[in-house]
């Protein structure tokens, strides 16, 4: 093929170009944004959104929802994963059960914990028919704000752990069983075999699996409108609002630029903590 | 193993089977139950009876069916631009050794590291420049933009998949560049792009915030769904959940053979 030196270059040319227009430019555009005033560049913008009444609280609701759910995921879909794998029959079927929350949009899973928990809800129902309560009661308000954390948490935790659990399983399935027999062998526990032999093999995956799961949990967004409305405020529902309900562009890019540094940020403590050791194939 | 252990390990392996279908059962209930099941008190966990008042009386709802066929209008073009723009990148990255692959590889993996959804907000003032705002169009554009990083990653480990040799064959026996592609490769990858199309299909059904962000009338499902959230009865918010999880848990079990494919070993 006389041009097959150029070939490559013609396929990957379009995604490249689209990427560049449709991931680049708007990002470098949100930085613009986020740095022009109506009297030129400056911090005018940001100063506006350190002083929104909901940034603190919309900075700390957050961080605890992505420090909470995260590493709770990572821990039951490295369980789920080794259940997983002692499983003789019907492991189809089950792969397929616990991934259905793959296919599930945040506001969806929202929508649906929003069911169980509301004040006539399902969980009232239960915890009626035990004598906790005495009747309907609404847990979803600013009044309790624990219960409504909690709520958010257990929306993003059933909706989400699929993700990392998929990764995981793909990164279990590439260890030989041989590894771990010999551990055996030499009389490992089956902790130590998890601990010793599996963990490190998985590093890579899990160190995929948590960069994909923070980035994705610093933008959730309709789980926490379904559930909390406006008494929940995220980095996020924040941006929304600003750009939506008020129709500042700016303040809007202010916290989009700040989800994005916090993002690359958490992506970079998560390459460096989890990096191959010396010695340790990359 | 034990009988005990193996019978801990297998209401173990149920106890997360249930903790993933139950909710999806109390939102079906709340959504075909009939609107008694709604405001029932204390909730049945059986339904009285099946009654598809509320999911009718949801898709009357006006704006809804619109807001439905545009978000299916959506996924098809993000689905069609992922695959087009992305399977030839995946084809090159798995069959050319070129300078400046890994560079792009990189920049495809760093597309993970950002909140992509987010930079619909700057997009909102070009669209608007561009007279594209408001469109399914320009929701697809970024949909697309989610989608593609994926669909290269996973066409190409696709295409490492399929032996070299059978594309040299076909070129010894005369097939040319394309030919052999189109005669010998594309048929063997066919199951897994088509997985991969669905996968682009169910991010674009599911996104909510850059759609939310580029419509103002023409709102896609999700977006319709998120406005409806302040305003509507509780049984057509169910309603909705329910019509945005059917289509997923379906497409999932089609793809269930690909999901390692999609989230494997290329896709480091």
């Amino acid at each position: 093929m006389r041009n097959s030196a150029l070939r490559p270059y013609l396929l990957i040319a379009p995604s490249a170009v689209f990427l560049l227009l449709l991931f680049g430019v708007p990002l470098v555009q949100t930085i613009a944004l986020a740095f022009t005033t109506p009297n030129g560049a400056g911090f005018g913008n940001v100063a506006r959104m350190l002083n929104d009444l909901d940034f603190s609280d919309s900075v700390r609701n957050t961080f605890e929802l992505v420090i909470c759910v995260v590493p709770l995921q990572l821990a039951a879909a490295l369980g789920m994963s080794m259940m997983l794998r002692h499983m003789r029959w019907a492991r189809d079927l089950v792969l397929w059960i616990w991934t259905i929350p793959l296919g599930i949009s945040d506001l969806a899973a929202g929508l649906v914990w929003l069911a169980i928990l509301t004040d006539k809800g399902y969980l009232n129902t239960v915890l009626y028919e035990l004598g906790v309560i005495p009747g309907p009661q609404s847990w979803l308000t600013y009044e309790t704000p624990g219960v409504l954390f909690l709520a958010i948490l257990i929306a993003e935790f059933w909706r989400a752990t699929a993700i990392v659990f998929v990764v995981i399983v793909a990164g279990v399935q590439l260890i030989p069983k041989e590894y771990e027999e010999a551990a055996s062998v030499f009389g490992a526990t089956a902790w130590q075999r998890f601990r010793r032999v599996t963990l490190p093999l998985l590093r890579s995956s899990i160190q995929t699996a948590l960069i994909l799961r923070t980035v994705l949990a610093f933008e959730a967004f309709a789980v926490v409108l379904a559930i909390g409305g406006r008494n929940f405020p995220v980095l996020v529902s924040q941006a929304y609002l600003w750009q939506f309900t008020n129709q500042n562009y700016n303040v809007a890019a202010c916290y989009a630029v700040l989800v994005t540094l916090v993002s690359l940020a958490a992506t970079l403590v998560i390459l460096l903590a989890l990096r191959p050791r010396a010695g340790e194939p990359a | 193993m034990s009988r005990i252990r193996r019978m801990l390990f297998v209401s173990g392996i149920l106890l997360v089977c249930a903790w993933t279908l139950v909710p999806i059962y109390l939102v079906a209930l709340g959504g075909i139950g009939g609107a008694k099941t709604v405001y029932a008190w204390p909730k049945p966990f059986w339904p009285a009876g099946l009654s598809f008042a509320n999911f009718t009386a949801f898709l009357q709802i006006e704006g809804l069916w619109p807001a439905m066929l545009r978000s299916v209008e959506v996924a098809v073009m993000c689905m069609a631009l992922s695959l087009v723009l992305g399977a030839p990148a995946g084809y090159a990255l798995a069959r050319f050794a070129f300078r400046g692959s890994n560079v792009y590889r990189l920049m495809i993996l760093m597309t993970r590291a950002f909140p992509v959804g987010i930079l619909a907000l700057p997009l909102a003032v070009g669209f608007v420049r561009l007279g594209i705002y408001d469109t399914p169009l320009a929701v697809a554009l970024m949909h697309t933009a989610l989608a593609l990083p994926f669909a290269v990653l996973v066409t190409s480990s696709l295409f490492l998949g399929i032996p070299r040799e059978l594309e040299e064959a076909a070129w010894v026996f005369g097939c040319s560049g394309p030919g052999a592609f189109r005669r010998v490769v594309l048929p063997l990858a066919i199951p897994g792009i088509a997985a991969t199309a669905i996968f682009a299909f169910v991010i674009s059904w599911n996104e909510v915030f850059a759609a939310s962000v580029l419509t103002v009338r023409n709102k896609t499902l999700t977006a319709y769904l998120l406005t409806l959230l302040s305003e509507a009865p509780l049984q057509s918010q169910l309603a909705g959940g329910l019509l945005l999880i059917l289509p997923s848990v379906f497409f999932i079990f089609v793809v269930r053979r690909y999901l390692f494919a999609i989230w494997g070993v290329g896709n480091r």
